[in-house]
């Protein structure tokens, strides 16, 4: 770290001259976290063009567009792309940006480690949707990759080579981020006056840390069953194919998480500067987010209650799993008492964080009811739970993201946006998310399974909402694109240091935009100057 | 956009069965006794899970209305408190903040309130568990194998004695399948089977299964995992290669009930719907005693023999 801090020394005061030196070889956590934004909203169009394919298709019954084997390579590469491509690489964008300007600190605790981390993704992302180019086609058999069906893809190698390289990506991501906040808060930031959202990104590290390595174990089981002969899923060698779906959601719902928590510590942002009003119970929301990723290791099975488990597992695990209701519900309520007493103003940041409490909500509430054993039984599987998974992923992680966005973007860029346009993007995405999702559920009830390409005809009239919604939320995202290029390059209106009037911590008392390097002298932390410096309770 | 008027399901007299094909003759004797029974199947503009039609199938229904009026009303008064905060505490109409951050007896009111509440929930849905995972005590036993892309249907054992050499396989009806080609030009309206529209939900052999007898379903199958679920039944349950699922059934009503595959299994998974054709116990009798008659004796291949035969070649 003193090396580094040298040799930062020979450009203190300009970037790095040249657009290959960078943005290639970048070692500072602003360029990156840039990056990681760039790519995520890249590949945020990416998978949302495939979800435009679904939706079309889906738009009445009868197949018009495409084979269903194509439909399936879509379905399959619209949840990797969206999870692993644009939800959690916006996420370590935002924390690469913001977790050293939130803390005081210079930079990332291991700036080339971080330059790597980013790198490894568009060659990850390059190998895996080369595929649907390739003779045989995408992976077609679901994001879950459930054997023995994964098995008979014939480009599972090259999906389980970029979550291999995902993997790596996360876990380099994660050491970095524990590194840097366990390590290089400034002096008088201590643990208990972070941030939320620095909070809420440590707990994530240490999921990742903990789960990206059994979801490189589970695929590559999947490897070696397909071409070297092992039978880890395969019954007719002993092997049982339930056992990769325990492995995978061993991973698989720490990683929901992954998703969330993040967007919780956002969203515990942007409420008090809004409110003008300190967070309500700091302490109970972060313990809340210690809770939550704790109980996300004993709630897997969940996920498969329709697979014949024993009495008292589904009983354990729905049980576990309805517990999470609980440190849930706390957020929520102090979200709401944040509000309750404030000064409030509605700027953009603001109402999508107001709509993520809301919709996540109502995600939240198809959650409990999935919980219930005996009723998933029913939702297993269809439609319902596609509407509560994107209740939680689109209106909760993507929505936080966009507040993160609107709320930092001043900062980042020096200039305001849009406000007028940033409000039409909220105000056609909250419309349009709804007439998109909350149909599926009613879809879901009636027994709509997921994953088809094709439907009874009873299921026409809410197939043909949701995809009208779906098509508008599409486009209404091209003023996303819209108002963010304006603000990078074409916005005339300076921002001010201290961009909103009710906004504290550490990143606002640096200039807009964030210079190159910040913090090179550790700051003099005044816990006034902090969201959370005069917590005690 | 929807074709035909909404229907109120369950019961509608005199509806006549729509299976299609030759298997009819099989069931001609039944026919003709099917004075009344439910239509429980997906309707347009359905907006709520289906009561079902079994012993046990009230218990996810009840379970998803007390869900869902208990998140309701949560929902009432969580946002209906955010919007009274949007409203009163404004900047624009002069809200000054308040300092306060921390209120501990609200915090454990709000703490202790859901853990109620989920207590209650939990005590119910693990009364419908237990009595859904009771298996024991059934009268009939079917063997249920899903194969890419259709179904097979083992009658193995009724009334305490074993079914001698009752199967078939069971796939998606030729109408739909004709139809639901890419750029087929054939309209998914016009598949109806009696007024109903079948597209997709309809098969060449459906499950035939008596009514108030407790039926033990044994699923396997033979290449990926499949699931297999009535929504009438109230559940579903995987068919994994190398594993038997048990699950079981007591059905009220006569009637035709239909499901699809509810586990990805392929470029086909949306194409292999399950139809259970549910009957009175005498004439469940005479029809199985027909097909064990069938089958049973000569080498001789009646129609309904050929249709035994496993894994009828050329499809998918």
């Amino acid at each position: 770290m003193a090396h580094e801090a040298t040799h930062d020394q020979h450009d203190h005061h300009h970037a790095p001259q040249g657009f290959f030196q960078r943005w290639v070889m970048s070692t500072n956590h602003k360029d990156i976290g840039t990056l990681y934004l760039i790519f995520s909203l890249t590949m945020f169009f990416i998978g949302g063009s495939f979800a435009m394919v679904i939706r079309a298709e889906l738009f009445k019954p009868g197949l018009d567009l495409v084979q269903p084997y194509f439909f399936n390579e879509m379905t399959t590469m619209h949840a990797l792309v969206m999870i692993f491509g644009a939800i959690m690489p916006a996420f370590v964008g935002l924390g690469n940006w913001m977790i050293p300007l939130m803390i005081g600190a210079p930079d990332m605790a291991l700036p080339r480690m971080n330059n790597l981390s980013f790198w490894i993704l568009p060659f990850a992302f390059a190998l895996m949707l080369s595929t649907l180019f390739l003779p045989g086609g995408g992976p077609a058999g679901g994001w879950t990759m459930y054997p023995p069906l994964s098995l008979q893809s014939g480009s599972l190698a090259y999906v389980v080579f970029s979550i291999h390289l995902m993997g790596i990506s996360s876990i380099m991501g994660a050491i970095n981020i524990i590194a840097t906040i366990l390590n290089m808060r400034a002096p008088g930031m201590d643990l208990l006056k972070m941030p939320v959202f620095v909070w809420s990104w440590l707990i994530t590290a240490f999921l990742l840390i903990a789960v990206m390595p059994v979801l490189a174990g589970a695929v590559t089981m999947l490897l070696t069953d397909k071409y070297f002969g092992t039978s880890f899923f395969n019954p007719g060698g002993g092997g049982d194919p339930v056992l990769y779906q325990h492995v995978f959601w061993f991973f698989g719902h720490p990683e929901v998480y992954i998703m969330i928590l993040p967007a919780f510590g956002i969203i515990s942002e942007i409420v008090p500067t809004f409110a003008r009003k300190p967070i309500f119970g700091y302490r109970a929301m972060v313990y809340a987010i210690a809770c939550i990723a704790f109980l996300s290791f004993i709630v897997w099975a969940h996920h498969m209650f329709a697979v014949g488990l024993p009495l008292g597992a589904d009983i354990f695990f729905m049980y576990a799993t309805m517990l999470i209701a609980v440190p849930t519900g706390v957020k929520v309520f102090n979200w709401v008492a944040t509000m309750w007493g404030g000064s409030m103003t509605f700027e953009t940041p603001m109402l999508f964080a107001i709509a993520f409490i809301i919709l996540f909500t109502i995600g939240g509430f198809s959650g409990l009811m999935l919980a219930l054993v005996p009723a998933d039984f029913q939702y297993h599987d269809t439609y319902f739970v596609v509407a509560h998974f994107h209740y939680v992923l689109v209106t909760g992680a993507a929505f936080a993201i966009m507040a993160a966005t609107y709320y930092w973007l001043p900062k980042w860029t020096g200039h305001m946006y849009n406000e007028f346009w940033g409000k039409v993007h909220f105000w056609c995405s909250v419309v349009f998310v709804n007439v998109l999702f909350f149909p599926q559920h009613f879809l879901g009830l009636a027994g709509m399974p997921r994953r088809i390409p094709d439907y009874n005809v009873a299921f026409a009239n809410f197939n043909m909402i949701s995809s009208i919604g779906g098509f508008l939320f599409g486009a209404s995202q091209l003023i996303f694109l819209g108002v963010v290029v304006h603000c990078a390059f074409f916005a005339r209106k300076k921002a001010a240091d201290r961009v909103w009037e009710g906004a504290k911590g550490l990143e606002w008392t640096v200039p807009s935009p964030a210079p190159h390097h910040t913090f090179e002298v550790p700051p003099v932390v005044r816990d006034e100057e902090l969201a959370h410096g005069h917590v005690n309770d | 956009m929807t074709s035909g008027s909404i229907r109120t399901g369950r019961a509608e007299p005199g509806r006549g069965l729509g299976i299609r094909h030759a298997v009819a003759a099989a069931l001609a004797p039944a026919l003709a006794l099917f004075a009344g029974f439910a239509q429980a199947n997906p309707e347009p503009g359905q907006l709520n899970m289906t009561r079902g039609v079994t012993t046990w199938s009230g218990e996810p229904y009840f379970l998803n209305n007390v869900a869902l009026g208990v998140c309701v009303v949560i929902g009432i008064v969580v946002f209906g408190a955010m919007f009274i905060a949007m409203f009163r505490f404004r900047k624009s109409r002069g809200a000054v903040p308040e300092k306060w951050s921390h209120n501990t007896t609200v915090e454990i009111i709000w703490t202790a309130i859901p853990v109620l509440i989920l207590m209650a929930l939990a005590w119910m849905a693990t009364g419908g568990l237990v009595s859904f995972a009771d298996t024991t005590g059934a009268q009939m036993t079917i063997k249920v194998t899903g194969y890419q892309w259709k179904w097979r249907y083992d009658y193995v054992d009724y009334q305490g004695k074993p079914v001698s050499k009752v199967g078939f396989m069971s796939r998606l009806d030729e109408l739909s399948d004709k139809t639901r080609q890419l750029h087929s030009g054939l309209d998914p309206y016009a598949v109806t089977t009696d007024g109903y529209n079948t597209y997709l939900l309809n098969v060449d052999k459906p499950l035939v299964l008596p009514i108030h007898t407790k039926i033990r379903f044994v699923i396997t199958s033979d290449d990926v995992i499949h699931s297999w679920w009535v929504p009438s039944f109230g559940w579903k349950m995987d068919a994994i290669p190398g594993i038997v699922n048990s699950a079981w059934t007591n059905i009220n009503v006569p009637g035709t009930y239909r499901g699809q595959c509810a586990e990805l299994c392929g470029q086909d998974h949306g194409f292999m719907p399950i139809v259970v054709k549910a009957v009175p116990q005498e004439d469940f009798a005479k029809w199985l005693a027909a097909q064990e008659q069938a089958n049973a004796p000569a080498p001789a291949a009646t129609p309904a023999a050929a249709s035994t035969a496993a894994a009828p070649a050329g499809h998918g």
